[in-house]
């Protein structure tokens, strides 16, 4: 425990868990919508797609979140196309989508450097690996996200709740599909740092998952969603701290951990 | 007054071809109570999912003499998870969403007129509870009140009781009634249940890929009466 409190007192350990808390905030968020549209895979393969771009910005040289931007969202737009225009498509366009790009990522990699300390840190996770800038840049635009999400909050619930009903009121649908695609992708790049291109749909899908077995209303899970995914980031910094474990990992831990107890908690009241 | 025009409809499906609607004209007018029925397959609901813009017209005109704010539509019944996070009163509020509306969150306006429909309804008891546990006619309500909170001038309904129990059907379509005649709502409904047609509908529409027949209800009951049945058969 006095490790821990010693290492608070370091900017930067303050810094990554500023970045920690808003991104585990937005994804938690967006999980919500992803979740209930039976979307949550796609973070999983934005995720991979998230390690292609990051072999390929070491390869060449170039910063990773600039490179990683733009071939994230492309590619979370695609998926989001795709799984519109045929029924049963979104898991079969998610998978071709994740494992190619997993390959690419790997043939970069192994075409250049081999597997160095900063691919494996993006597959994993380091969340003290987090730059100066990089936290700045995740904390600015977990605000842009945010924002968006409540003012954008009774459509998106709308579109996730009722889609044709949405259509049929005249709303653009398609607009608002793109919409989160887009924030889905930003929230991936984001939280491929910390939490590892592997694990990062961990962050979007749980918090969700957890909070639906508790609360009744959208509006109840989405905010008990975002409390429980903060406190399972924290709690899981707390343990890779204490037991020196990856930090990404630990965070996926706690939440199977609390997700097993609200099962149990649920069963013994018999809902 | 005209309030719907449906001007020589068709409607096929891309995939395979299959034509569901040929070129389907008739007028909807102002205040009244008009069904649509038809075998399965006849494309009646295909017709109003074209009207409503759910599906691409592929020749033909709908002339919407209101807004999409004035219209309010009702699906057939839709499969909703039971554990979906959605209560009543959340669900009955998305019916205020508009499209032109710039503003992003429900006014105090809006909750009252949610709350005035959940109240005509019969379902205010039920605001706090999660939709997916309520029964099929429950749904329903709940999805009429949210069509409802809007006062739309004109309601298209899409086969509202697909499903439901005699009783709860007929409690419905005297609930539409009430609402066409107290209200002055006009209504536009796709319908299977024949013998609740020929006691509330004031205009009848028979589809059969094309409109086979489109009258009052005297002239329906005329026809029926000429043709010895024919029509009930087939459309039942």
């Amino acid at each position: 425990m006095t490790q821990l409190i010693e290492a608070l007192s370091y900017p930067f350990v303050q810094r990554a868990i500023a970045a920690g808390v808003m991104i585990s905030l937005c994804a938690a968020l967006l999980g919500v919508i992803l979740v209930l549209k039976q979307y949550s895979l796609i973070g999983h393969g934005l995720g991979d797609v998230g390690f292609a771009s990051t072999s390929l910005a070491v390869a060449l040289g170039l910063p990773v979140m600039a490179v990683s931007i733009p071939i994230v969202v492309v590619a979370a737009c695609l998926i989001m196309f795709w799984s519109q225009r045929s029924k049963t498509g979104g898991d079969t366009a998610i998978g071709m989508v994740a494992t190619g790009a997993l390959s690419i990522g790997v043939i970069i990699t192994a075409m250049s450097s081999g597997f160095n300390v900063d691919v494996n840190g993006y597959m994993f996770g380091s969340i003290l690996a987090m730059s100066r800038d990089d936290v700045i840049f995740s904390v600015m635009l977990s605000i842009v996200i945010l924002v968006l999400f409540i003012l954008f909050y009774n459509r998106l619930f709308l579109i996730t709740f009722d889609e044709n009903f949405a259509k049929a009121s005249g709303i653009r649908v398609g607009f608002y599909q793109f919409l989160i695609a887009l924030l889905t992708a930003l929230t991936v790049v984001m939280g491929m740092r910390m939490m590892g291109s592997l694990l990062i749909s961990s962050l979007i899908i749980f918090p969700a998952v957890i909070a639906r077995k508790l609360v009744v209303s959208f509006k109840a899970v989405a905010v008990l969603s975002v409390f429980l995914s903060v406190i399972c980031f924290l709690a899981g910094l707390v343990l890779s701290f204490e037991m020196n474990l990856p930090t990404g990992a630990s965070i996926v831990i706690i939440n199977l951990v609390l997700l097993a107890a609200v099962s149990i908690f649920n069963k013994l009241r018999g809902r | 007054m005209t309030i719907l025009e449906v001007k020589d409809v068709s409607v096929i499906y891309s995939d395979d071809k299959r034509v569901a609607v040929e070129h389907a004209s008739f007028k909807i007018e102002a205040g009244e109570y008009a069904c649509i029925i038809g075998s399965n397959g006849s494309g009646k609901s295909t017709l109003v999912k074209g009207i409503v813009g759910l599906v691409p017209i592929t020749s033909g005109q709908v002339i919407h003499e209101l807004s999409p704010e004035q219209y309010a539509y009702l699906s057939q019944i839709t499969e909703i998870e039971r554990d979906f996070p959605a209560t009543v009163r959340e669900v009955v509020l998305t019916g205020m969403q508009r499209s032109a509306r710039r503003f992003p969150f429900y006014t105090r306006e809006d909750r009252r007129k949610a709350a005035e429909a959940m109240e005509m309804l019969g379902i205010s008891n039920l605001a706090d509870y999660r939709i997916g546990n309520l029964s099929g006619g429950q749904k329903q309500r709940v999805l009429l009140a949210r069509a409802l909170c809007r006062e739309p001038k004109l309601l298209i309904l899409d086969e509202p009781c697909a499903g439901l129990d005699p009783a709860i059907t007929a409690e419905f379509y005297s609930l539409i009634d009430h609402i066409n005649k107290e209200q002055g709502v006009t209504i536009l409904m796709v319908s299977h249940d024949l013998d609740q047609v020929e006691q509330y509908a004031g205009h009848i529409i028979m589809m059969n890929q094309t409109v086979e027949f489109d009258g009052d209800h005297d002239a329906w009951c005329r026809r029926c009466a000429e043709e010895g049945g024919h029509y009930h058969d087939t459309v039942n």
